[in-house]
């Protein structure tokens, strides 16, 4: 008896903290939901008596935040592009030659993953200034790329490294060129490994705040992320509604993308599990 | 970063190599193909590290005559440093922030959480495991004017102290520090439950079974057996959660802005405030030196702890 009912009590207890954990996590989220569709909404959380689409329509009919969430899908797109195409190119002799300097290549790229971006951002400002790069979407898009390369690179030479050689070489035998063998035999088989690499630098680079704070001043170019930050400041106190709002907005893709790169994830994982260490 | 080949100990380490049916002579071709990369690392990640180890010693800012004529000052913005006494708070902020928020917050509830989901009712723990997952999705500064909003007077917190019948609090002014730790915690535990969730299922059954037949308990199961195995996934977790809080500037920047005074004011927060709000891009860069060494100390031992055969 005493057996049993200590393996309810446990039980009981698990889920008991599993579900205050769960309710804590959920609190501070309601807040942002319900002031998004409540047009006189403040700092505090009240359910909307009407839910109303107000907010949004507000926040999507100025053309400044139409900018902004252009501006922001420019840069993440341009950067998923750069950053997939190049940590192919780069992953695939790193995956299939026998290379003299890959193993210190390989520490560098490994390397360079964990070092904290904020930490080079002065000095990269500077160069953006030296070089009268500053207020360059173009240029702004090429540095994010440069910062996510060495994650690609390092996932993308994990995903190549399970293609079979043989396909390769059939196609070889049919005459193709290197960079045909990869484009058409390589990359199709690494579908899922190129939307990982895409979608986690989209959604990385989305989330960005503080690379076009430092790089981009023009309001004109700068992306949603950091419009949001300057709306807070200006109309914030007033139009809480319409920040919540604009954070849900911006918010949605990036859940979005969460939820489509974890079907690709869970598909590319077992060879990807080098990276767990 | 000249690599010497001589030096190089011979590829693939314990496994079998192929060699391509291509032969020799793939040397210029592969690195053809690695050249875009190249270019891109060099010019926009090499290049800043190298230039903040020269910029930290010279007086470079952005107004004033130094902006035009830029001098080799020493240590001169590493002396003011050591002696500034915000510096020296900034680093305690840094240092309370990230024992509490990334050490002792994440970490803990992460490990509790994949502990207390395993095997647990599936339903149940989809939907914990979703809304801890939500967190993380959330863009920082999202993640931030959703604390704003909790933490201030009219506030989520304040409301539910009401129904306790408890006075409100003004949390920013108060207990800013707590503010943001507890931002992050809600921010960032997801990785580490997810990182903590792996690291449970690869512990063996068997191993489990024959404790419990031995007369082990829930606890000492726990601290004999599972955690003395997931340590590896523990230790390079908890380095890697550092790097990332290291450079975390966006929540605590538009949480707090770093104040009230400089409570809540971490490295990066001093780093912008120094050399974006005051100009001084020298000094700046200093502090940026410091935080750089720190995170390449880390990221070294990171790499030592992961023991990757490449």
């Amino acid at each position: 008896m005493p057996r049993v009912s200590r393996f309810t009590l446990d039980k009981v207890l698990a889920y008991g903290v599993l579900a205050l954990i769960g309710i804590v996590f959920l609190v501070p989220l309601l807040w942002m939901i319900f002031a998004s569709f409540e047009p006189n909404a403040t700092l505090s959380i009240t359910f909307p008596r009407s839910w109303s689409l107000a907010n949004f329509a507000q926040i999507l009919q100025q053309p400044a935040n139409q900018q902004a969430f252009l501006n922001g899908l420019l840069l993440s797109l341009g950067q998923s592009i750069v950053v997939v195409v190049v940590a192919g190119l780069a992953a695939y002799p790193l995956s299939r030659y026998q290379l003299k300097y890959k193993r210190p290549f390989m520490y560098i790229i490994l390397f360079s993953t964990t070092l904290p971006i904020t930490a080079v951002m002065v000095p990269v400002y500077e160069l953006f200034v030296f070089l009268h790069m500053t207020d360059s979407l173009w240029w702004t898009m090429l540095f994010l790329s440069a910062s996510g390369l060495p994650y690609a690179i390092w996932i993308m030479k994990n995903f190549m490294d399970s293609v079979p050689l043989e396909l390769e070489e059939a196609a070889w035998t049919d005459g193709a060129s290197t960079l045909t063998s990869l484009r058409r035999v390589v990359a199709p088989l690494m579908v899922p490994g190129i939307f990982t690499v895409g979608i986690f630098t989209f959604a990385g680079s989305w989330g960005n705040f503080f690379v076009p704070f430092i790089l981009i001043q023009n309001p004109a170019k700068l992306p949603a992320s950091v419009t949001i930050f300057q709306f807070f400041g200006q109309y914030g106190s007033v139009a809480y509604g319409q920040l919540a709002a604009f954070s849900m907005l911006y918010t949605i893709p990036a859940v979005v993308l969460y939820i489509l790169g974890q079907r690709y994830m869970s598909a590319g994982f077992n060879f990807s599990g080098a990276t767990k260490g | 970063m000249a690599v010497n080949p001589s030096s190089v100990p011979s590829v693939g380490g314990g496994r079998l190599m192929r060699v391509s049916p291509r032969g020799a002579g793939n040397g210029w071709k592969a690195a053809l193909f690695m050249l875009p990369s190249w270019i891109l690392l060099l010019v926009f990640f090499f290049v800043p590290i190298v230039l903040t180890f020269y910029f930290a010693f010279t007086n470079l800012s952005l107004t004033g005559t130094s902006s035009s004529a830029v001098t080799f000052v020493g240590f001169r913005n590493f002396a003011s440093m050591f002696s500034d006494p915000t510096f020296r708070v900034s680093i305690l902020r840094t240092i309370t922030f990230l024992v509490f928020s990334a050490i002792i917050g994440q970490q803990v509830l992460g490990l509790l959480l994949a502990i207390l989901m395993n095997e647990r009712n599936r339903v149940f723990r989809s939907v914990v495991g979703v809304l801890v997952l939500a967190g993380w999705v959330t863009p920082e500064i999202v993640v931030a004017f959703i604390f704003y909003a909790f933490f201030s007077d009219q506030g989520t917190l304040n409301t539910v102290l009401g129904w306790l019948h408890q006075k409100p609090v003004a949390w920013l002014y108060t207990f800013p520090m707590t503010a943001v730790v507890v931002a992050n915690i809600w921010h960032g535990t997801a990785f580490s439950m997810l990182v903590y969730q792996a690291a449970l299922g690869d512990v063996p059954k068997e191993i489990l079974e024959s404790a419990e037949i031995d007369g082990a308990g829930r606890l000492q199961r726990l601290a004999r057996v599972t955690l003395p195995i997931i340590k590896g996934s523990i230790a390079t977790n908890v380095v890697l959660i550092t790097l990332q809080t290291l450079g975390l500037f966006t929540l605590i920047y538009s949480l707090t802005g770093g104040g009230p005074g400089n409570k809540t004011e971490t490295l990066p927060i001093y780093m912008y405030q120094q050399a974006f709000a005051d100009y001084q891009l020298g000094y700046g860069t200093a502090i940026s030196l410091i935080l750089l060494v720190i995170g390449i100390l880390a990221s070294l031992l990171y790499m030592r702890m992961l023991k990757i055969d490449l």
